[in-house]
């Protein structure tokens, strides 16, 4: 069982289009890893029903010649995700039992293209949080466990379940979504490629919005080619996001030419902390020779408002949820709190969104409230906007200055255990952002790709940041680190 | 306006008072006893934002939209209506074509 649950896109779209395999086998064998990794807690609602439906279409499309790259591929979907029909809760209390009656553009995409949907996956709940931990359905289990250690390790947040799913081989490929690193830190925890697109690049329609002006979603697979396979599916202009770009999606899969000579790679040197572990440091510098083995040019470039990228984010993401998530509110879908006699619509309110919304979800949501608020406006959110534009100018000057990508650490340590930081302050798992944030901030693509294994035989990722609408390269340039890198680790099945 | 402030921190605590009224802008019922520690939730976090005063943005245009675009104007139709069933499928409480809350007038 479950060999075939292993493939790649790369190598089943071969298969399938070989006749080698069927997708219905493929898909059958998805649904039964999916079935015995419950120990994974990465889906929060199977669909071996319509995944086998779907398998039996695509197969049909495959008889006949017109088969998409994505057709007859099994894959997980983020909570985030509205499906039709199919519970879409943002891994939140307060969406209960709330089935869509539409498609978001990003899964419609990936059916009309064949491809399979094997279920919803886990995630923190509305995209908040770094480990997984805030879901309603608990947390999602890093199918990877320090050497000689059952302790189970988080599989990173938010796209935690997506995360788990594919490091599992419980689907081929997983969407997730990312607005301040909830792709590629997860990814990076568990040995998987995570692709945040430029902002515009992926449709947004039907994607529960957290803070909207940061959310991309992207592609989370076992490999830098079917990342872009994957992206390739879902990119493009959609008249229902009014900020989706009208730009023409070139074909990502055939950059990855591996050829990188004269490509400048800038290493910036405000991403070196203080209390960096040494095996990030080195993990680092042995991708830059990587890249300059291939022939790339290292240059070290600044970024000089780094250090106030987390700050920026942690006024804006809450602000723009805190207006986002205000549509919660018992009337139109999902949890209303049960009111006593005498209590008004205000009560209804006001309780439904005390009962629907976790500890870290309201925390956000009142501190976007009080950011916004007459008074504070100016001194927190207006500043925190102010801060943004210097954050992407830095980005601006150093691609202005010909540099082609930005290679850095995708985390600032490898998975840690669930339940580890249960009592550390809010910032503390806030700071696992610190790499990834400032991509969102910019509005850029980024991607991270597994390099290495830590001393206790855990996956590291590094992070390669791209010039706007240039993912193409980027993946390109990634691939070169997998080729050299050649990380093969696998986590030993145990579930 | 923003101009006053630009120099000058922001208040950096929250008492109990604040943390009740940034509850009652999000509209979350809090218990009065998690009022005190929610304050000291708050005021960690913002403490940690405090760090944006020491950048210079003088002069520095607010970020609105990251992408390079302007917002265009779609033609002012219906393009996906006459489906109140659909709307209303998941409502709590639905009457007679309508979402029904609880009375809001007296």
């Amino acid at each position: 069982m479950s060999e075939l649950s292993k493939l790649t896109i790369t190598e089943a779209r071969e298969k399938l289009r070989a006749k080698e395999i069927t997708a219905v086998e493929l898909t059958q064998d998805c649904v039964d890893a999916v079935a015995a990794g419950d120990a994974l807690n990465a889906y929060c609602a199977k669909t071996p029903e319509i995944a086998l439906e779907q398998a039996a279409a695509a197969d049909a499309r495959l008889a006949s010649g017109d088969a998409p790259d994505m057709c007859g591929i099994p894959l997980g979907i983020k909570d985030l995700f509205c499906t039709k029909g199919v519970t879409s809760q943002a891994a939140s209390k307060i969406l209960s039992g709330f089935k869509p009656e539409y498609e978001s553009t990003v899964t419609t995409k990936l059916w009309d293209a064949g491809a399979v949907m094997l279920g919803k996956l886990n995630m923190d709940e509305f995209a908040m949080g770094s480990s997984n931990e805030t879901s309603v359905y608990g947390a999602a289990v890093n199918p990877w466990r320090r050497k000689g250690s059952d302790a189970p390790l988080t599989a990173g947040g938010s796209s935690g379940g997506s995360a788990a799913a594919v490091a599992g081989d419980l689907c081929l490929a997983a969407t997730g979504t990312d607005t301040g690193g909830s792709i590629r830190q997860p990814a990076a925890f568990t040995g998987t490629v995570g692709v945040k697109p430029t902002y515009g690049r992926v449709s947004r329609w039907g994607v529960v919005a957290f803070a909207s002006s940061l959310d991309q979603a992207g592609p989370m697979t076992k490999s830098v080619r079917d990342g872009a396979i994957f992206l390739n599916a879902i990119s493009g202009h959609d008249a229902k996001d009014s900020t989706s770009a009208n730009f023409d999606v070139p074909n990502f899969e055939a950059a990855l030419t591996g050829d990188i000579k004269g490509k400048k790679i800038g290493i910036p040197r405000e991403y070196r902390l203080d209390g960096t572990p040494a095996e990030i440091e080195k993990l680092w510098n042995d991708g830059a020779d990587m890249l300059r083995d291939a022939g790339a040019e290292i240059v070290d470039v600044s970024l000089p408002h780094t250090k106030y990228a987390l700050p920026a984010y942690y006024v804006l993401a809450p602000a723009e949820a805190s207006s986002n998530l205000a549509r919660y509110d018992g009337v139109r879908y999902g949890h209303r709190a049960t009111l006593a006699k005498g209590e008004g619509i205000d009560d209804m309110y006001a309780r439904t969104r005390a009962e629907g919304l976790g500890p870290e979800v309201k925390r956000r949501v009142m501190i976007g409230a009080y950011v916004l608020s007459a008074g504070f406006y100016d001194a927190y959110y207006r500043r925190a906007q102010r801060v943004r534009t210097l954050i992407k100018k830095d980005f601006d000057d150093v691609y202005a200055s010909g540099v082609d990508a930005i290679l850095t650490p995708a985390t600032p340590s490898a998975a840690f255990g669930l339940g580890e930081m249960k009592d550390a302050d809010p910032i503390k798992m806030y700071l696992n952002d610190v790499f990834t944030v400032t991509v969102n901030l910019a509005g850029l693509p980024g991607v991270s790709v597994p390099t290495g294994l830590d001393a206790q035989g855990l996956p590291l990722g590094l992070q390669l940041i791209g010039r706007p609408w240039e993912e193409g390269e980027m993946l390109n340039i990634a691939s070169v680190l997998e080729k050299s890198a050649e990380f093969t680790g696998k986590a030993a099945k145990w579930w | 306006m923003g101009d006053h402030v630009k120099c000058k921190a922001p208040v950096m605590s929250i008492d109990k008072e604040t943390a009740r009224r940034a509850a009652h802008l999000a509209r979350i019922a809090v218990p009065e006893e998690d009022l005190d520690v929610l304050a000291t939730e708050l005021s960690g976090i913002l403490g940690f934002m405090e760090q944006l005063n020491e950048v210079d943005v003088d002069g520095v245009e607010p970020m609105t939209s990251v992408s390079p675009m302007s917002l265009y104007r779609r033609a002012d139709v219906v393009t996906d209506g006459n489906q109140p069933e659909k709307i209303l499928k998941n409502a709590p409480e639905a009457r007679e074509g309508f979402f029904a809350v609880p009375k809001v007038v007296e």
